[in-house]
């Protein structure tokens, strides 16, 4: 039998708050984190907007010994490394991260953790890069191989590279927290993390690791990595003027979706471990949610090339059944879905469509709360974010709040709605992205 | 549990495109590294590397217009695929479940369309406050940058690819561990069939860094050999005079099935996959840790999962990259596994023939096993003419041998600290 799995500890990172306790009042409250981009400025390309995270500096997340090491990240791997501090600290984890992790404190030998974590394709800072190409620069102003090959490249930081590699994400979050256990990278589009989750689950059943790191982060606010999501034509570009409203996933308007910052790291646990040292602690940590089920497909679109998914759904529902199948239940005992929802409308329809083959006549009456109305999609750590508020979501059998959706397509329940309590006793959570892989868990309310 | 077998191989590789004849070179000790023709390198440390040649995807491919404008990276993975696919039989059995058809990768990211790029990047500087003004890039890569060439650099286009081409609908992922990348893959994929989450999948890994920007961050870290003169000498592992790795690029593709499915469809089998360990360093981004321990953990982890004895195993296929630190790190890391049998174990590394082929290498390595297994031969590790007194094993230097090869493991490390092995048993 494959050992039983818990959620510990949430580290949700993203416009709509960092860490649990303000993702989760934002959520709850509704409030939209989309606006003007203040990062760049975005008047040349036909999107205006996005969710950025607040301000924040990685120092205060890391320990004082790797403060130095904090120059050689880039965004995306800030925004991990901050995940990963708070879901460490949400689950009570003593780590040598956490600064209280040394020697026999530590709450699990080092082997035994692992971590599992979806990164983008991480942009280059252009100031930097720059700076260093205008040195190569001809009389005409046209760059130099030869210019280049000879002084240009010294003009870098000899780690340069490492700031850009997408395993990064993982390599920093496993020196800071002594994490020597199975780790990967996986690098597909928006449903990078939640593959992440569900490698981590796979690890932890079958025994190679007691806890694992998990999810994603991605920052896609840099102009190459914009203006990528600009060519999918996914943005949407008529709502300049009026950001709050911009995402209306599901709705029959809706126009496209805006760039997030962010993603979320997840702490999974083997329950049986986590159980014991419950029983040890000081300070009790939280059992949020069980994972019960995970699968994962490839959606097949030739005539779009992959880059949206098949129009029937038919990857989607296949990703969604085989979780099912694993949790051993039905659609009828799914009381929420927190779905991919990023208000591109071939991807809501398609969802849509694979959503009324699994569920059926009962789709009407299932909640569909997605989150990307109020914080963009966040790239490969999509997932991740979507876990931490599904969570949070079942822990305290409430729903959280659903805007901007007036008009939602046909049989669903995706209206606007504001936060509620409900009976949630199983969660469905799921990605899909550009490429078409899938991926979807079951969360069980937890009952020891 | 589902036992998994490796059914189909393929590559794409600096010293040809198929099977036999790439196999036989390596078994002659041949090269596959040479100047650097790819863009003008003529000025760079490191002006030479191995790039793969004369290479047409669409004379493997199905429907060539289904890829039109696909990236290098993935035009070699839908090579080394159909190769793999038409190995295992795949192209002659109708009964397929697509649904339970799964890939799992360790691709790298698509080439930068590096002369727009810099464009783009030249057109919104402002020499003046040393800042790039986002509105001036956005007017010059609006004009100058395609869809098509941004979207294929994204790191899952190699799987998309595969996906369309072979109809694939089950599980399907792409790490992006550095050079343990197609390992990892392999190792993961048979986890997918062992649980019975697929019936089939592909495996492996594409990558290229053969681009200007590729180069300038390897030559930064000082990983690249600088021996211009001699670009087919470069590649020295366990060689006291090495002096760093040498830029490949290619894919390796595997077909694994569990072994009901393959002996069902009376497929051919090649080899059993028996054992996967994979671990981190925990270090520091930019060293190994000095006694191995990752790389210990990870063959260890295999050793048990395959019950398997260090002195069952007949041949290691090494990382072997012909850094100083990698070398002498995995020596002392294969000493602290094997024991007093480390010295009589063969290890070899063919990347001294192939280069180093980053996310693809661990994928291409693994198929040269097979071979061995296939053949009972196992290919040299050539340019080791004054061995290093840290590095005092069984290198197989310079001349194949032939053996018994009943066992192969073969070991990737990673920038950043990832490793990664797998253990293959013959049939």
């Amino acid at each position: 039998m494959p050992r039983r799995v818990i959620i510990s500890g949430l580290g949700p990172i993203g416009g709509l708050g960092i860490g649990i306790e303000p993702t989760w009042q934002s959520a709850t409250a509704g409030r939209s984190a989309v606006g003007r981009l203040k990062c760049f400025d975005p008047s040349e390309f036909p999107c205006h907007i996005g969710a950025e995270v607040e301000d924040f500096s990685v120092r205060d997340f890391v320990p004082k010994s790797y403060r130095k090491a904090t120059k050689v990240m880039a965004r995306d791997i800030e925004l991990a490394v901050v995940a990963a501090d708070l879901a460490a600290r949400d689950a009570k984890l003593a780590t040598p991260g956490t600064a209280n992790g040394d020697g026999d404190a530590r709450t699990y030998p080092s082997p035994r953790i692992g971590a599992h974590i979806g990164a983008g394709l991480i942009a280059a800072e252009l100031n930097e890069l720059t700076a260093a190409l205008f040195e190569s620069t001809d009389e005409h102003g046209q760059f130099d191989y030869h210019k280049w090959g000879q002084e240009g490249i010294g003009n870098l930081t000899p780690l340069w590279l490492l700031k850009y590699l997408p395993n990064m994400l993982a390599c920093h979050v496993t020196i800071i927290h002594d994490a020597q256990g199975p780790s990967n990278t996986i690098t597909c589009g928006e449903a990078s993390a939640m593959l992440s989750i569900g490698e981590s689950l796979r690890v932890i059943q079958r025994g190679n690791a007691d806890l694992c790191f998990c999810g994603g982060a991605e920052s896609k606010l840099n102009p190459m990595t914009f203006l990528r999501q600009v060519m999918t034509g996914r943005l949407n570009t008529t709502s300049n003027d009026s950001p709050a409203t911009a995402v209306r996933p599901f709705c029959k308007t809706a126009a496209g979706t805006v760039v997030g910052e962010g993603g979320g790291i997840v702490i999974l646990e083997s329950l049986d471990t986590f159980k014991a040292r419950a029983a040890k602690a000081d300070q009790t940590p939280t059992a949020y949610a069980e994972v019960i089920g995970f699968g994962a497909s490839q959606s097949v679109n030739r005539d779009a090339r992959n880059l949206e998914p098949d129009p029937q759904g038919r990857g989607i529902a296949l990703a969604i059944r085989s979780t099912l199948r694993e949790a051993g239940i039905g659609p009828d005992q799914i009381d929420l879905i927190v779905p991919f929802g990023t208000a591109t409308p071939h991807y809501d329809q398609a969802e849509a469509a694979g959503l009324r083959q699994v569920f059926g006549g009962r789709l009407a009456s299932v909640p569909i709360a997605s989150i990307k109305s109020m914080t963009g999609t966040c790239g490969a750590g999509t997932g991740g974010l979507d876990v931490c508020v599904a969570a949070k979501a079942v822990a305290t059998q409430t729903i959280p709040a659903v805007i901007n959706c007036d008009q939602p397509l046909d049989g669903l329940n995706a209206a606007a709605a504001p936060s509620r309590q409900a009976t949630i006793n199983h969660a469905l959570v799921y990605s899909t992205g550009l490429g078409g892989q899938n991926a979807a868990v079951i969360l069980k309310k937890y009952e020891g | 549990m589902n036992r998994v077998v490796i059914t189909g191989i393929g590559w794409v590789t600096p010293l040809g495109h198929d099977i036999e004849s790439v196999w036989g070179r390596l078994l002659a000790g041949e090269s596959g590294i040479g100047p650097t023709t790819r863009f003008d390198a003529s000025t760079f440390p490191t002006q030479f590397s191995s790039q793969v040649k004369g290479y047409d995807y669409k004379k493997f491919v199905s429907n060539p217009a289904l890829h039109e404008g696909v990236g290098l990276n993935s035009a070699f993975a839908l090579g080394a695929a159909s190769q793999a696919w038409r190995s295992a039989g795949l192209d002659r059995f109708d009964k397929l479940d697509h649904e339970r058809l799964g890939i799992y990768l360790g691709s790298g990211e698509g080439s930068l369309d590096f002369d727009n790029y810099v464009a783009a990047n030249l057109g919104g500087w402002d020499a003046e406050t040393r800042c790039l003004d986002a509105a001036k890039w956005a007017k010059v890569a609006n004009v100058r940058m395609s869809a098509m060439r941004e979207i294929e650099q994204e790191p899952n286009m190699s799987l998309t690819h595969l996906a369309m081409e072979f109809d694939a609908w089950g599980p399907a992922y792409n790490c992006l561990t550095a050079c343990a990348a197609s390992t990892q893959a392999i190792g993961e994929a048979t986890q997918i069939l062992s649980r019975g989450d697929a019936d089939a999948m592909i495996a492996g890994g594409a990558h290229t860094m053969i681009h200007p920007l590729g180069v300038t961050g390897f030559t930064r870290l000082t990983a690249l050999s600088t021996r211009n003169d001699t670009p087919t000498a470069a590649s020295r592992p366990f060689d006291q005079t090495r002096d760093g790795f040498v830029l490949g690029e290619g894919a390796g593709m595997l077909i694994l099935e569990t072994l009901d499915h393959a002996q069902a469809r009376n497929a051919p089998v090649l080899a059993e996959i028996v054992g996967y360990g994979s671990s981190a360093d925990a270090y520091r981004i930019t060293d190994i840790q000095p006694e191995g321990r990752g790389a210990i953990a990870s063959m260890r982890q295999a050793l048990e999962s395959a019950d398997v004895e260090p002195q069952d195993v007949d041949y290691i296929s090494a990382h072997g990259t012909g850094t100083k630190e990698n070398d002498s790190i995995e020596t002392r890391a294969v000493k602290a596994v094997f024991g007093d049998y480390a010295k009589k174990v063969p290890m070899s590394s063919v990347k001294s023939m192939m280069g180093h082929l980053i996310a693809a290498a661990g994928a291409m390595e693994l198929i040269t096993c097979v071979l061995a297994l296939r053949d009972q031969t196992i290919p040299p590790t050539i340019n080791l003419q004054s061995p290093d007194p840290h590095c005092d094993m069984d290198y197989v230097a310079n001349q194949s041998r032939k053996t018994k090869v009943d066992v192969a493991l073969s070991n990737s490390f990673g920038f950043g600290g990832q490793n990664d092995t797998l253990i293959i048993k013959k049939m």
